[in-house]
């Protein structure tokens, strides 16, 4: 039994119409998505815009209401009521991606820091605070600013503000979303670096949920591609990259910039070749709706969504 | 858009429905019914409460209801206890004249607000501009009735300009010219000094409105095509400013019944304001409940009418 | 060697907060040549985005100093009526965020329309539709005559992107201006934009100014890149020789933070400190000095100056000489919050 592992998890979002509102269908945010951590590892979930991996995030950490399917984290059922499952979720924490929306500006850093504190343990303020300036010096912030407004902060500071929240209830699983998509590329060194560090240091687990492969293959030892709610393919950071065998991950890894101004004209090409087969293959990879097929096993690790053979 | 209009309808329907149960219920929890006041105390309370049982007094709530909204319907609201005459004819020349203020009031409101709020928010922490926050200040501050006394008693007794009472000088033949006139005179003054102060919130509204549309991307775009200041101004910055102004509009209305109340009884105006506080005072609840209701759905209406100019002005609205 | 296009001669852009004015572009001169992408890279806070936005002639309320010549005109010194005549026309810009950079009241069609309209009046309402349809093909829209009569929010990010590329080429403009173009739109839909925007810079043989601070962007589309920190530019080069051999720490440093896509490293590379905000800018001396301390100060210059180290490679101060990296520093989490 894998440390996190995700089920056949759907999360349906009704559309509503006509004149009376009625739900006349449903988005299919996350459409049967089934994944496994493994303790102390980093997996990635990569995908575009409306591919649902930020659904995905939010149904295991219970912000999106589940449709069906289950998540069980170290063998106890998330899916089950809320009341239930809030002990187990103290466990799972989650980063966002935009550090200057999701502080609220008008707490002082120590409420912020201590909100998860205070829901979940009863502690004398003094405790608290003394709690707060530790998770401070953890994410490399002095334990003297946490009088201080949000605004005060840079914008790599306040990412790591969002990490010692995370970080209060000493959590087993972080879910970071898009952690770094909203800073500056040396800032964004800076907190992939701390990441690492806090990772090791406290032996943490990570859902690392981007868009960028560039970082995704800087972080996580598994990945799996996501396109309109449901895989493509999963594997280990050397077959998704190295080995690429469905169209769609073929085209997102072709599409990263290449660094090296010499490769230009052939990475172009490159590029242009892929295109033209995701094109003239497309119907071999999507069912009638657009839709990727099932995942099929072609080694231990690496799963593509083929359509069934025969 | 049609499709919105349609389904927007259809929600107001059930809140006028919803409405008129609450003001039913209301007016039953008053004490009294009917008859009390119209009948001789010496009667036998036993005939009294034959006559109650007889005129369906003592029936479920539901039943009563339903008999006095197909009364409504009909055109039948009541009777008034003290003015001893069908609420119908009470009402029936009032809501006109109160309808013909509100419309009065709109238009200073609008004729006001849109240049003062569009000077203020284009040439924002100007001269002009403070001087226009400060009036809006000064309108907020200032409490509608002492306003409303003041200009009566500047331009209606001491400059003479405006009658001071009375919705139209006596002895006129209604559909005349002079009728007429005397009609628009008798307006102009209670609708101008409650625009004047239920303006404020429109100019100040439009202002901050204008200050942020101004900072929009989109405006960027605008300016980088090359267009002149005052296509900007007039083409992007204005439309997108008057959204929430529209949306506003609604609760304008409500802001007018309020105002109505005060007004009409300062100036002496024949209206719904003046009815419903002197209906009050008597305690003639047949009145007031009628009253009441015409207000409600008056501001049900005005919801109603500012969704639709919504859906008119901004093409996001009529999509879902 | 290549026609130039547009001349920056020591530009200095300010803005004045509370009784000061503070420069956010500090003397910056550089050209741009026809049929030619110049880079510009650097971080929030460098000073591109205020360069573009003033070559472009958007700024209210900055004070502009120096010069920017553009087809024998000085833009800093133009008219209101002669700038308007210019932007739209001759040059265009293409905007970070196609969610906010279209009037959400506007149908697509009547956005396109206007830049028609606002440069040549005499063209009869059903040229400008027929001119507005060519455009939305040539820009990859699919059903254009349908997209003509939609507003902003029916379109997708990419879509919306490919409409402001639409506005910005309408008048074939010979300068184009893209702040950022693709920052937030999805990998596959970046390359689809950045292949438009090099296509129709070989079809209108236009000078592109990029400002970006993805230097994988910059590796893709640049001719010449520029380097910004703090306002200045500190490094300039041909695109190979700034990839191969760059010399500012800064650069240098840039390069090595971003995770390379050929071998997985542990640690990347960490820039102490922070970038000071605009009123606390070291207004002497090298600017990136304090974010390198354990480079002796006798290595930067007094007064950097931009010194040509290769035949069109310029570089700023004279610290890149002693320039190392630090064995591993420890200390990345210390970014001095006082």
């Amino acid at each position: 039994m894998a440390f996190l592992d995700v089920k056949d998890l759907k999360v349906h979002f009704p559309i509503k119409g006509g004149i009376l509102q009625r739900t006349v269908g449903h988005v299919k945010a996350v459409d049967g998505v089934s994944l496994s951590i493994e303790e102390g590892k980093t997996y990635g979930l990569v995908g575009e815009s409306g591919s649902g991996k930020t659904t995905t995030g939010r149904a295991i950490i219970g912000l999106n209401k589940v449709t069906s399917g289950e998540i069980t984290f170290e063998g106890k059922d998330l899916s089950v009521s809320q009341k239930q499952s809030k002990e187990v979720r103290r466990d799972i924490q989650m980063i966002f991606q935009d550090p200057y929306s999701s502080l609220n500006p008008k707490k002082r850093v120590i409420d912020i820091v201590a909100e998860p504190i205070r829901n979940y343990e009863k502690l004398s303020k003094l405790e608290v605070k003394k709690r707060v300036q530790e998770l401070m010096e953890q994410v490399g912030l002095s334990p003297e600013s946490i009088l201080k407004y949000p605004h005060e902060f840079s914008g790599g500071q306040r990412q790591r503000i969002g990490v010692a929240r995370a970080l209060a209830l000493k959590p087993k699983l972080i879910i970071a979303d898009e952690p770094v998509s909203a800073l500056d590329v040396s800032v964004q060194a800076q907190v992939l670096n701390f990441m690492k560090d806090i990772q090791k240091d406290l032996g943490l687990t990570y859902l690392f949920i981007s868009h960028d492969l560039g970082i995704i293959k800087h972080m996580c030892d598994d990945i799996g591609i996501m396109y309109k709610g449901r895989y493509v393919e999963e594997g280990t950071r050397d077959e998704i990259f190295n080995n690429p065998q469905h169209i769609y991950t073929k085209r997102l890894v072709a599409a990263i910039p290449d660094i090296d101004p010499k490769k230009r004209k052939a990475h172009q090409q490159f590029r242009q070749e892929v295109k033209e087969e995701y094109d003239k293959s497309y119907n071999d990879y999507f069912d009638h709706d657009g839709l990727a097929y099932k995942l099929q096993n072609i080694s231990g690790t690496h799963k593509v969504a083929l359509p069934q053979k025969g | 858009m049609w499709k919105f209009i349609v389904r927007r309808l259809f929600v107001t329907f059930p809140q006028i429905l919803l409405l008129s149960i609450i003001v039913f219920l209301m007016a039953e929890m008053m004490p009294g019914d009917a008859l009390t006041g119209l009948i001789d105390p010496n009667i036998d309370p036993a005939a009294i409460e034959a006559q109650r049982e007889r005129l369906g007094l003592n029936d479920p709530w539901h039943i009563k209801y339903a008999d006095w909204v197909s009364g409504l319907v009909q055109g039948d609201l009541g009777q008034s206890f003290r003015f001893k005459m069908p609420v119908s004819d009470l009402v029936g020349q009032r809501l006109l004249n109160t309808f013909w203020l509100s419309v009065a009031t709109l238009i200073f409101t609008y004729a006001i607000a849109l240049p003062l709020g569009i000077i203020s928010g284009r040439w924002n922490d100007t001269w002009g501009d403070r001087l226009i926050t400060g009036y809006t200040y000064v309108g907020f501050a200032a409490p509608l009735f002492i306003t409303a006394l003041v200009m009566l008693w500047v331009f209606g007794f001491q400059l003479g300009w405006f009658p001071t009472g009375g919705s139209v000088a006596p002895g006129l033949e209604p559909g005349s010219w002079d009728y007429f006139v005397s009609k628009v005179q008798h307006l102009l003054l209670p609708a101008f000094s409650m625009a004047v102060i239920t303006t404020v919130s429109t100019v100040q509204y439009l202002r901050s409105e204008i200050i942020d549309t101004k900072q929009k991307d989109f405006i960027i775009t605008a300016r980088a095509k090359g267009a002149p200041e005052s296509r900007v101004y007039n083409r992007h910055i204005f439309r997108n400013s008057l959204v929430p102004i529209a949306a506003f509009f609604g609760y304008e209305i409500t802001g007018l019944i309020g105002g109505s109340i005060f007004v009409e009884n300062i100036y002496g105006y024949p209206g719904m304001g003046q009815l419903f506080l002197d209906s009050v005072l008597l305690r003639d609840f047949s009145v007031v409940t009628v009253v009441v209701l015409i207000f409600g759905i008056a501001a049900i209406l005005g919801a109603l009418i500012s969704d639709i100019l919504l859906s008119i002005i901004d093409p996001r609205i009529r999509i879902k | 060697m290549s026609e130039e296009l547009v001349k920056i001669q020591n530009l200095k852009t300010s803005f004045r907060i509370k009784d000061d004015y503070y420069a956010a572009v500090d003397d910056v001169t550089l050209s741009v040549n026809k049929n030619e992408v110049l880079a510009i890279v650097g971080e929030s806070g460098s000073g591109k985005s205020a360069l573009a936005f003033s070559v472009m002639g958007l700024h209210n309320r900055a004070k502009i100093e120096g010069d920017i010549y553009f087809k024998d005109q000085n833009i800093p010194k133009l008219s209101p009526a002669k700038l308007n005549q210019m932007r739209g026309d001759d040059m265009a810009m293409i905007f970070q965020d196609p969610l906010t950079a279209l009037n959400p009241l506007m149908t697509i069609g009547d956005q396109i329309s206007e830049t028609l309209f606002l440069h040549n009046k005499n063209l009869s309402k059903e040229k400008r539709r027929e001119r507005v349809i060519d455009l939305l093909n040539q820009v990859g829209i699919p059903r254009p005559e349908y997209i003509y009569d939609q507003y902003p929010h029916e379109l997708s990010g990419g879509m919306r992107q490919r409409v402001i590329i639409a506005i910005a080429i309408a008048n074939k403009p010979e300068l184009l201006i893209a702040d950022e173009p693709t920052t937030a739109l999805d990998v596959t839909i970046q390359a689809q934009i950045l292949d438009l925007i090099r296509e129709l810079k070989e079809d209108m043989d236009a000078g592109v100014i990029l400002i970006t601070h993805d230097l994988g962007v910059v590796a893709e589309m640049a001719d010449r890149v520029a380097v910004m920190y703090a306002g200045q530019i500190v490094e300039i080069a041909d695109v190979h020789s700034l990839f191969e051999n760059p010399l500012h720490p800064y650069t240098r440093s840039l390069l090595n933070s971003v995770p390379n896509a050929d071998e997985v490293q542990d640690k990347l590379h960490v820039i102490q400190g922070i970038v000071p905000s605009l009123q606390y800018l070291p207004r002497k001396g090298c600017r990136f000095a304090s974010r390198i301390p354990w480079i002796d100060e006798s290595a930067h210059e007094e007064n950097p100056e931009m010194h040509e180290v290769r035949p069109g490679h310029f570089v700023r101060c004279t610290c890149h000489s002693q320039f190392y990296f630090p064995e591993e520093n420890k200390e990345e989490h210390s970014d001095g919050i006082s």
